[in-house]
């Protein structure tokens, strides 16, 4: 009997929970979390303040997920330290567990640059957790003026979580465009066409330069009067635990497709780990939930003994503001060609280098692009496929009919 | 377990599957009325090849569902083999559309997703697209698994 114990309680740890189980019934896990909540759906913090979702249906799994799983919960607790010598992890409460194997699933944390009077705002709020959700929306009234800080997926997301619920909203980025991080100019200019048609106000290529009070003044000048201020400038992952172990951390815990940390026993998954984004064959931060999901299952099965990777991971977002979606996948290197399909509503962009599928945008129009996600996944030759078919539209029919036969008559 | 599977060399290309799928899920009772002047979204889809060969396209129910690991909602999940979406939980972020690989999980025309159950969760019980092929090119039936 063995004792596997996860530090977060986050999806990267439910994954971690199944990925055990699936090899060993038996043995203890222990699970430390700092949120007084199992296991939720963390994106969805943005549909609850849109009612969209509510507190039960944001649930991840199940009511009896821990007690089917045997797994103990310690809620309200957090790690403190990771001892990988001695095979313990110290809890904030000074009380010390031993383990055969830990998974760090520790997540990231908001990441607020200094900006000065900051501290003489009243009513500022992350947006990252359920409490952050409960305490913005205790926050908030139909006449509330709010200052969003970061235009990213975050930002974003809670704007449109906000937008029938609060008087006005402005949303500002140091960045000169919305969605930064997964959309190039033109895809973001469509976007946030969209969002501004839906009443959001952008101050974008600028950051904040002071606070007081109620009232911001940005780098290039303009100024903002506001009543509520969210900050979702960034993340960065959690890497103390492993990094004062004497683990390898650059931005994120450096994890192996074992997701195996440097340090022997001693795994981690998730938004706090660093790993291999095949599509751009870059080492990233790829803070994305299937990912975690993944990336946890796989950690679950080798803390317990079995033998298994994940080694396909790519950076691939779908999100959606006011019925508007975009889906985004993996990687634009250099040097690569682009296919492009545009009209006023949709954007198809494909991205291709060396026979391979790299890359997509694709905005307004969301059908099927599994399959293109799977091409890159799969690295799969394009001279092997009928690419001028598929760009026009993904169908299993430009895929050559051996494929076709083995998924469809056969068992995938 | 029982899965859906096509028999192209028989396959008509009439597109009769999509309308029954629509149907079936449309939980009325006049077909007509379900359908008449409506758009549909079948959770199957009628392809055609280079050569216009054509087939159905409908969810394989795969052994290790990668649209179950990454639901962002906890929404789908698997049951007795059967991958099933819980409408309730579903918020339509489409990660799903995004992520499978067949292609085999579509936009429902609400803006949420939907993919074939099998008709296990509407109230016929066994797939209408099966029983409504005017030629027997989509069968539901064993054929091994490799769990």
């Amino acid at each position: 009997m063995k004792h596997y114990v996860i530090i977060g309680n986050g999806v990267a740890a439910a994954g971690c929970i199944e990925g055990i189980r699936s090899v060993d019934a038996e043995s203890a896990v222990t699970v430390i979390s700092a949120e007084n909540h199992p296991v939720y759906c963390r994106p969805l913090i943005s549909c609850y303040l849109e009612k969209k979702t509510d507190l039960e249906r944001m649930h991840y799994r199940s009511e009896s997920f821990y007690t089917d799983n045997n797994v103990k919960v310690l809620y309200g607790r957090s790690a403190a330290k990771i001892d990988a010598a001695a095979k313990t992890v110290t809890l904030d409460n000074g009380e010390t567990i031993a383990y055969d194997a830990v998974c760090n699933a520790s997540g990231s944390s908001p990441f607020v640059p200094p900006m000065a009077g900051l501290d003489t705002v009243e009513k500022k709020f992350s947006f990252m957790t359920i409490d952050d959700t409960l305490a913005l929306e205790q926050a908030i009234t139909p006449e509330s003026r709010v200052l969003i800080i970061g235009a990213g997926l975050i930002g974003l997301k809670c704007a449109e979580g906000l937008h029938d619920r609060v008087g006005s909203i402005t949303v500002c980025d140091l960045a000169p465009r919305v969605l930064s991080s997964i959309l190039d100019d033109t895809c973001a200019a469509m976007m946030q066409n969209h969002l501004e048609k839906n009443g959001i106000s952008f101050i974008l290529g600028t950051s904040a330069k002071e606070f007081q009070g109620g009232h911001a003044v940005m780098q290039n000048g303009a100024e903002v009067d506001f009543d509520v201020l969210v900050l979702a400038v960034g993340v960065r992952a959690n890497t103390q635990l492993v990094k004062a172990a004497g683990g390898e951390v650059n931005r994120g815990i450096v994890v192996n497709d074992k997701c195996q940390t440097s340090l022997k026993d001693i795994y981690a998954a998730g938004d706090c780990t660093e790993y291999h984004d095949i599509s751009s064959d870059m080492n990233k931060v790829m803070a994305l939930m299937p990912n975690a999901y993944m990336q946890g299952r796989t950690a679950g099965v080798n803390m317990a003994g079995g033998d298994t990777v994940f080694n396909n991971a790519i950076p691939m977002n779908s999100i959606g503001f006011f019925g508007f979606h975009c889906h985004t996948a993996g990687s634009q290197p250099e040097g690569c060609t682009m296919y492009e399909e545009a009209d006023e509503n949709h954007i198809k962009r494909l991205f291709v280098k060396d026979d391979r599928l790299t890359g997509f945008m694709l905005l307004g129009h969301m059908h099927r692009t599994g399959i293109y996600t799977a091409l890159i996944r799969n690295q799969t030759p394009l001279s092997s496929v009928d690419f001028a078919r598929l760009q026009i539209e993904p169908q299993l029919a430009a895929m050559g009919s051996d494929f076709r036969n083995k998924v469809l008559k056969g068992v995938v | 377990m029982k899965r859906i599977y096509v028999k192209e060399e028989w396959c008509l290309g009439c597109h009769l599957c999509e309308y029954n799928c629509a149907f079936a899920n449309s939980g009325m009772t006049d077909m007509v009325k379900a359908l008449r002047g409506k758009e549909i979204y079948p959770r199957i889809q009628v392809e055609t090849d280079e050569n216009g060969v054509t087939y159905a396209v409908s969810c394989r129910h795969c052994t290790d569902p990668i649209c179950v690991k990454s639901c962002i909602a906890g929404a789908l999940s698997k049951k007795d083999g059967v991958i099933e979406i819980d409408h309730s939980k579903c918020v339509g972020c489409l990660t799903c559309v995004l992520v499978c690989p067949y292609g085999a999980v579509v936009e429902d025309g609400t803006g949420v997703a939907q993919k074939c159950e099998l008709c296990m969760t509407n109230s016929h019980g066994t797939p209408q697209c099966v029983k409504g092929c005017p030629n027997g090119a989509i069968v539901f039936e064993e054929r091994g698994e490799a769990e």
